[in-house]
């Protein structure tokens, strides 16, 4: 991503629970936008930054509902629509047309899921600088701050473990 | 979690990898092709263009050049296209449902399963399309809008299949590109050249944020939940093709479960027959170990005793039913004209999974290989007699009648084989076989003190 970023810091960590506590720090010192990039998805990481759950699983059920109803609707209102008898079978059978339901629940389930990862990932995505190492074997926070305020918060991620410290601008 | 890689290294702390080494090896198994990589690439494709050119004659000439002669009008086609589609079920096992039970390792294994899935889907797709005969009314399948005003009838199993079988490939590929996309990122930043520039479109502008993280994990997460309901279903499907027809060896219960088990078996095999060579050939012996092809052979061992159990159920029944066809038609697999496709598919799947009670076959490799080959063997004959034994001996006498496949059939099969392949010795150089994120996941991060 080639956008322009706010200057900042960016901290290495080799790490996790000196990661873990230099978030910690960070947001008791007032600090919000930062980013924290990891390897791996890690719980210590994700408790320290205390983000609320996903809401990719909203996108799930609605999907996945949207899915269920229109396999009943499509499959009763076409056989109305061509009213043919099969075996003797009322003309929209509801029965067999649980399979058709369940498959669009799952593929329209599964479709919105995706179209949530996406909107939402890059919704919050924010500008920021980046290292390749984050995502091999470091975990990288991101402080966007004004020239002022970097001796303070350089200390904090020096005192908190982080490998090395360098100044984004 | 101390089981990073596998029991055995737990104790041994230095040969467990780090991050930056499983990163540097799992990268190094792409790009820059060997000879015999384009040796083997080259026979693929020329199996291949036997399979292609077969299939463009069929449809110059009908589909009469195929060895059908009534009542056996299911032969080759559909008994690959239902092997295909059980291939690709062990993968969406491996990767969805055992990622719900948390198992440690189908971290390893299941890309490899999963990029299966994908290819083995995409080759059973092919088949119905082969079958039609006018392949170009294949859109006839799906119901659209037309002229004629007519819809599909959605009371017939075959357009639950239809449904089924899109369903699942459209899954399976988004599963596998999820799955994918911080691994590509993972490369991306250590490649240089016309690679980088490749996975730095591929990785979708993947940095492994904890905003990223967060959505991601929540939606593999439900994308799994999601697969795992739909692999049971799709083979369920596939039976309902079978078992909704009143043909003596097809109308059984049994089939769901049957069907869905014997899917999965197939697959472990065909996980088995793809890892060994892709082990040695990438030298992957560090991560993909001994334990994990244990563990496969237990999944094996398990779903076979579950298809011996119904093999012997569908005869038992056959002769308890007191149903003279249901009698006759099983009289007739075991002893009739096709009695050899019969025992090959109970040696192989009956017999043979028994020898994996002994710890000593679990864990050979080579032993393992050679089984999956007869598994894979054994199950494409168990469709063959399901499919074609049965329809070859229903009530009538007078209707009854023997099928041999043609050369045009043989010629489709081994192409479908060589898709496959070709689909897979693509993917192997371009993409991660082996998850470097969710090996990584399995091994804690270095830390500063103890962990509390």
């Amino acid at each position: 991503m080639s956008k322009t970023h706010p200057g900042g810091l960016l901290a290495a960590f080799t790490q996790v629970d000196a990661a873990a506590g230099a978030i910690r720090e960070l947001k008791e010192m007032g600090y919000k936008d930062f980013t924290v990039y990891t390897p791996v998805p890690n719980h210590e990481i994700a408790d320290a930054v205390g983000h609320k759950v996903s809401s990719v699983r909203l996108w799930t059920l609605i999907g996945g509902l949207t899915g269920m109803s229109l396999g009943f609707l499509m499959s009763i209102w076409m056989s109305l629509d061509y009213p043919l008898i099969v075996g003797g079978k009322p003309i929209p059978s509801w029965m067999p047309y649980v399979v058709i339901s369940f498959e669009l629940t799952i593929l329209l389930g599964a479709l919105a899921t995706i179209a949530g990862l996406i909107v939402h990932s890059v919704r919050d995505t924010k500008p920021g600088a980046f290292d390749g190492r984050f995502t091999d074997d470091m975990i990288g926070i991101f402080v966007p701050c004004p020239v002022e305020r970097r001796p303070a918060v350089e200390q904090l991620l020096q005192s908190s473990g982080a490998a090395e410290v360098r100044v984004e601008t | 979690m101390a089981t990073a890689i596998s029991p055995e290294s737990a104790s041994l702390q230095d040969t467990q990898p780090t991050y930056s080494e499983i990163t540097r090896d799992i990268a190094a198994t792409l790009g820059s092709p060997s000879r015999g990589y384009y040796v083997l690439l080259g026979l693929v494709l020329t199996v291949l263009a036997a399979g292609v050119i077969a299939l463009l004659y069929q449809v110059r000439w009908g589909i009469g050049v195929a060895g059908y002669t009534p009542p056996v009008m299911w032969g080759v086609y559909i008994t690959t296209f239902v092997f295909w589609v059980g291939i690709a079920h062990c993968g969406t096992l491996i990767s969805a449902i055992l990622y719900l039970f948390r198992s440690a390792w189908r971290t390893a294994v299941y890309r490899t399963a999963e990029a299966m899935t994908v290819f083995a889907v995409m080759t059973a797709g092919l088949f119905p399309l082969i079958h039609l005969g006018r392949i170009w009314y294949a859109y006839w399948l799906f119901p659209y809008p037309n002229q004629r005003q007519l819809w599909v009838n959605f009371k017939s199993p075959l357009v639950w299949d239809v449904f089924a079988v899109s369903t699942y490939f459209v899954v399976s590929t988004l599963f596998l590109i999820v799955g994918l996309i911080p691994d590509i990122a993972a490369v991306r930043d250590k490649v240089t050249g016309w690679r980088k520039k490749l996975y730095t479109i591929t990785s979708l502008g993947w940095r492994g944020s904890d905003q990223q993280w967060r959505h991601y994990s929540r939606a593999y997460l439900y994308l799994a939940a999601l697969a795992t309901p739909l692999v049971l279903s799709v083979h369920s499907v596939v039976s309902w093709d079978f078992a909704m027809s009143i043909v003596p060896g097809w109308h059984a219960t049994i089939f769901a479960p049957y069907f869905v088990a014997g899917a999965i078996y197939s697959g472990v095999a065909m996980v088995i027959t793809l890892m060994v060579p892709l082990r040695k050939v990438f030298r992957m012996e560090r991560y993909i170990t001994v334990w994990h092809f244990e563990n496969l052979a237990k999944l094996l061992l398990l779903t076979g005793m579950i298809v011996g159990y119904a093999y012997v159920v569908e005869f038992f029944i056959a002769w308890y039913s007191g149903n003279p066809f249901e009698r006759a038609s099983f009289w007739n697999r075991a002893f009739g004209d096709y009695w050899w496709a019969t025992w090959t598919m109970l040696i192989c799947n009956g017999f043979m999974p028994l020898l994996l009670w002994f710890p000593k076959i679990r864990r050979s490799i080579p032993a393992l290989f050679v089984m999956s080959l007869f598994v894979n063997l054994g199950m494409w004959f168990e469709r063959f007699v399901i499919i074609v034994v049965s329809l070859s001996y229903e009530y009538e006498p007078y209707a009854m009648g023997h099928y041999t496949p043609s050369w045009v059939e043989w010629s489709i099969l081994a192409g479908s084989f060589a898709w496959f392949f070709m689909w897979f010795l693509l993917f192997a150089k371009n993409f991660p076989t082996v998850s470097i994120t969710e090996v990584k996941e399995i091994i804690p991060m270095p830390r500063r003190r103890a962990h509390p």
